[in-house]
């Protein structure tokens, strides 16, 4: 081309579709629910994702350093049952009960990245291996049918609203967690030196490691951040849900979901925070409105189901077409 | 003859190892019953929907694919089976092939996402995982139909003592090793999954033969649905996923000697990883393993026996 695109055509390129398509559920939500539009409204959806968020922003170190981490569902499913258990026998433990919890969380991401670094196994079989014997430890702990509940200290992160502040009215806690657990994640990914190794090693693991990467530690630490990150969203959750075994199910598919809607590319080498954030948004906002129009939970999954596979065939078309 | 390469005595040497874990515990706890041969098929008896599954699954796997939409499958050939049936004998081969018509298109399905729309197999079979649940949840709730006593024979029949079914799976893994062995369409599928970009350049058509895969791995699924149907004498959407059918037929080919990464490996290993899982099963009840424990323990083998593969390969894998 002779004269190159108008720079409005090169602005609208640059920005990242999903925002776009992201704007356009919104639009669609709150004509069909004026209410959406309220503090209370968007305040409570942005609550109802927080959990997605927090996930979405571990899962896509994972996925941007070359693996998946599939035993972030079963991780949240046992800090809640394993958390319900420890406080029914000290109401007031929160305190320790979470520090515990995020103890646990990073072992379980130091051992995922031992397996996957040192025993070489592919990330899908170690932490799926994972996932499984976290579940056999919920159900063992809990003899197969948790009781007890979460006390509201605990519940606090994920059930409170500061009211009366400036501009929104009310700012629920999960989603101040949630911003906080973004921006220091966007900060280690997209300013550090860390978070360029992990793009490296997802480019090209063997490129690396000749180039002298400690690509064992910098896997490691992604798959340390995702499973805290799994901790904390369902910290989060356990405000609005209740205590069951199956809490956390699922959740890793959302969060896999989520970054691939955001633009990570499955086996490494490029991923967002901020994208994945958005994708997370896009993900709940789809939905609210499949809960609005009277769509029943099975078809949610098939919704979901299509999501994913049309966002990793887009991502894979758009790469076909721009010749990488 | 050419030699086997160590990697190829592996699963046989766990499966001895588990064997004889298998022997030594019987032994140790004084339950000589289970020791017997009629004990041992029996033992393999009751992984026969598993096995149908993993010799599908070892397809998909050859040529560097993977399937893990095979759990959900299995539901809904089981319940679309009973509910087609309804107790009525006249129906049974409507419903089989309208079953088998299914998983045809749901292996088509998934090879053309695959190959056309270049989706990473795990999140192209996930997504059809979610899709097929989905569908099966918002249709049935509950144990749906009745499969008639005429086809209850495919899972309680007996041929000179030995089960039809297990008959069934033994000549299944011939037929799988035979197309594997000699046929153009069974090397192409080795070739394609050792080298995708070199087969291509050679002239196959890799994406036939991906599809193809997938096309074999889906009916093996639908049919393991059909058994489980039998078997249940009804179908219910959770089985397959009860099951957990998608991963265990993974870890069982993985630990027969498959490489995830394709183009190595065969049935008769799938078979062998099949047994081992069997025997792991016996033992834990032997001696009385927590049901929720085993999971625990079954987590950890599926890992370490994947890692005794993967310790010889230098290579940094994802």
């Amino acid at each position: 081309m002779s004269d190159g695109p108008s720079p409005l055509v090169k602005f609208l390129t640059r920005i990242n579709p999903i925002l776009i398509v992201l704007v356009v559920l919104v639009i669609v939500i709150a004509v069909i629910s004026p209410n959406f539009l309220q503090p209370f409204g968007y305040m409570n959806f942005l609550k109802r994702a927080a959990p997605i968020i927090v996930l979405a922003c571990g899962q896509v170190f994972v996925i941007t350093s070359g693996g998946f981490d599939l035993s972030q569902g079963a991780l949240a499913t046992l800090t809640v049952i394993g958390s319900s258990i420890l406080l029914g026998m000290d109401p007031d433990g929160t305190w320790w009960v979470i520090t515990l919890a995020l103890m646990a969380g990073v072992l379980v991401g130091l051992v995922n990245g031992f397996v996957v670094g040192v025993l070489k196994v592919p990330s899908i079989i170690a932490t799926l291996g994972m996932m499984i014997s976290l579940t056999g430890i919920a159900l063992t702990w809990s003899g197969g049918a948790p009781r007890g509940y979460l006390p509201d200290a605990y519940r606090l992160f994920g059930r409170v609203l500061i009211k009366d502040v400036p501009f929104v009215t009310i700012l629920p806690v999960a989603v101040i967690v949630a911003a906080v657990v973004a921006a220091a994640l966007w900060l280690l990914m997209h300013r550090t030196n860390y978070g360029r190794l992990q793009h490296v090693v997802g480019d090209n693991p063997r490129s690396a490691a000749f180039a002298g990467v400690p690509h064992r530690r910098v896997r490691t630490l992604a798959f340390v951040i995702s499973s805290v990150s799994a901790v904390l969203a369902v910290i989060l959750l356990g405000g609005f849900a209740g205590v069951s075994t199956d809490v956390g199910t699922g959740l890793e598919l959302q969060a896999i979901t989520a970054a691939v809607i955001g633009g990570a590319r499955l086996l490494g080498g490029h991923g967002a925070v901020g994208a994945s954030v958005i994708g997370a948004l896009v993900l709940q906002a789809i939905f609210t409105l499949l809960n609005m129009l009277g769509f029943p939970k099975p078809l949610r999954d098939v919704v979901q189901g299509l999501i994913l596979i049309a966002a990793v065939a887009l991502a894979a078309y758009r790469r076909r077409r721009s010749g990488q | 003859m050419r030699t086997m390469r160590l990697a190829e005595w592996v699963p046989l040497i766990l499966l001895a190892i588990a064997l004889a874990i298998y022997v030594a515990t019987a032994l140790a706890t004084g339950q000589s019953q289970y020791l017997t041969v009629d004990n041992l098929l029996s033992l393999l008896g009751r992984s026969i929907a598993l096995g149908i599954t993993a010799v599908g699954q070892t397809f998909a796997i050859l040529v560097a694919s993977i399937d893990l939409s095979v759990a959900n499958l299995i539901s809904v050939a089981a319940v679309l089976a009973s509910w087609i049936m309804a107790g009525d004998p006249a129906m049974i081969w409507p419903a089989v092939a309208a079953v088998l018509a299914v998983g045809a298109v749901v292996g088509l399905a998934n090879g053309l996402v695959v190959t056309q729309l270049e989706v990473n197999p795990f999140i192209a079979t996930l997504g059809m995982a979610l899709l097929l649940q989905g569908l099966l949840s918002a249709s049935f709730n509950n144990f749906a139909g009745a499969v008639p006593v005429e086809f209850q024979v495919f899972a309680y029949g007996t041929v000179g003592g030995v089960s039809i079914s297990l008959l069934f799976l033994i000549a299944l893994t011939v037929a799988a090793w035979a197309f594997l062995r000699f046929t153009r369409a069974g090397s192409n599928i080795y070739s394609v999954g050792g080298n995708a970009e070199a087969s291509r350049l050679a002239g196959l058509r890799t994406t036939r033969v991906v599809i193809l895969s997938h096309v074999i791995c889906s009916l093996c699924a639908a049919v393991a649905g059909l058994y489980l149907a039998s078997r249940l004498r009804s179908g219910a959407p959770w089985i397959g996923r009860d099951g957990v059918y998608d991963l265990e037929s993974i870890a069982v080919v993985v630990i027969g000697g498959t490489a995830l990464a394709g183009g190595r490996g065969g049935v008769w290993g799938t078979l062998v990883g099949v047994m081992i899982f069997s025997l792991i099963d016996s033992i834990f009840n032997i001696t009385g393993v927590d049901a929720f424990a085993k999971q625990i323990l079954r987590g950890v083998i599926i890992v370490v026996a994947v890692a005794l593969y993967a310790a010889r390969s230098r290579r940094i894998e994802a």
